[in-house]
């Protein structure tokens, strides 16, 4: 298994991504519309679905931490959070991007911009709590509270085309997009889940040993970390 | 105490938090003050309220009823609530190269003032995509088919 995550996964990710864009950039057909700067939708899409999936994990987690404290849990709420915003600010930018030739503007504040705007901004602040908070234990129960009120924006991320009008436009489904694009797009889209499986996995390695470092190590860490790090007073298993 | 029915209150409150302030957003009617834009007959209906404040009137481009002044790079087309002959619309002039995907029926937002002649100034136009996305139709080359559409469309399409 360990192997398989350093090696296979990745490189499985790293495959199949290619396969979806190769698929996306040179064996589907143009849009009749757009032309070939359709084709970004196949970065796009993928990075904003797994930027999601990503929060939504984060959500979960918080709520686990609170009701079974574990610094499984919080790790994995850390690693979700950083990988998160960092997919989700990739996704808007290449929406920028694919927006400046289509809608005539990089940016406008249409509800569905301006929702995932406020999204990135909260979980930054998410992460830089947990960076002033040094006591682990009030650490991972504060940052989880925010996680927690946080995540309403997902909901409201996805469904902000339907419920307010908008420039961007609403979800695609398979109906309304021809089979070859799909295709692509699908598979594109596994292939950035399984990079995001393989970025969570190496991140809550490194979040997990750093609490556990945290908790049985106070003083060999640096010392502004180890002063609130308590004498081994923790409660969390 | 015990700090974990502690942990447990403090999820429990949260979630309620959430869930009002979701609750809130979903069916609030907030869309009814955060409007991202007016449709045609919607500025129309607000009568001097419509005048002269920076606003964003949306819909879609009348069919036909796109004029470009190459002398002058002005550009005229009416908005109209939808593509039906006869919905309300409204005359908007742009001095702004429009994107590529501006043609007949496509819809568009475009940000600027309404005055009193009736004309609506706009400095930002913005075009609206589908959730569609197509392959060209067989021996159609992308967008070639849209500058068939008219002849103000090709006129825009050489500049």
């Amino acid at each position: 298994m360990g192997k398989f995550i350093k090696w296979g996964l990745p490189a499985l990710a790293l495959a199949v991504l290619a396969a979806g864009w190769w698929l996306g950039l040179a064996w589907a057909p143009p849009d009749r519309e757009m032309g070939d700067v359709q084709r970004i939708m196949y970065v796009h899409v993928p990075l904003q679905w797994v930027a999601m999936v990503a929060m939504a994990i984060n959500f979960v987690v918080a709520i686990g931490y609170l009701m079974k404290a574990s610094w499984k849990l919080d790790a994995t709420a850390e690693a979700s959070a950083e990988i998160g915003l960092v997919l989700g600010t990739a996704g808007m930018i290449t929406g920028a991007i694919w927006g400046r030739p289509t809608w005539g503007v990089y940016w406008s504040w249409d509800p569905r911009l301006t929702s995932q705007a406020i999204m990135l901004v909260t979980y930054t602040g998410y992460l830089v709590l947990r960076r002033f908070v040094e006591d682990p234990e009030k650490r991972a129960t504060w940052s989880a509270v925010v996680a927690i009120i946080g995540a309403i924006n997902l909901p409201i991320v996805w469904f902000s085309v339907r419920w307010w009008r908008s420039l961007h436009q609403v979800q695609s489904t398979p109906k309304t997009v021809d089979p070859e694009m799909t295709l692509a797009l699908r598979v594109s889209a596994f292939g950035m889940l399984f990079l995001t499986i393989w970025f969570l996995v190496q991140r809550y390695r490194q979040a997990l040993a750093e609490r556990q470092a945290e908790v049985a190590l106070p003083d060999a860490l640096p010392s502004d970390l180890a002063a609130a790090g308590g004498a081994n007073s923790s409660r969390v298993a | 105490m015990s700090p974990v029915a502690r942990n447990r209150l403090i999820a429990l409150g949260a979630l309620l938090v959430a869930g009002a302030g979701l609750g809130f957003v979903a069916f609030g009617n907030i869309g009814e003050n955060l409007v991202y834009y007016w449709s045609p007959s919607e500025m129309l209906g607000q009568g001097d309220k419509a005048y002269s404040a920076t606003i964003r009137l949306g819909g879609v481009v009348e069919p036909g009823s796109i004029q470009w002044n190459a002398e002058h790079t002005t550009l005229h087309f009416r908005v109209a609530d939808d593509v039906k002959e006869g919905a309300p619309s409204v005359l908007v002039r742009s001095t702004e190269t429009p994107p590529q995907m501006f043609r007949d029926k496509i819809g568009v937002v475009v940000e600027g003032t309404y005055d009193k002649s009736g004309v609506f100034s706009s400095n930002r136009l913005m075009v609206n995509h589908s959730n569609e996305y197509r392959a060209p139709k067989e021996g159609e080359d992308p967008r070639q088919w849209q500058e068939t559409l008219s002849d103000a469309t090709t006129a825009m399409g050489a500049k």
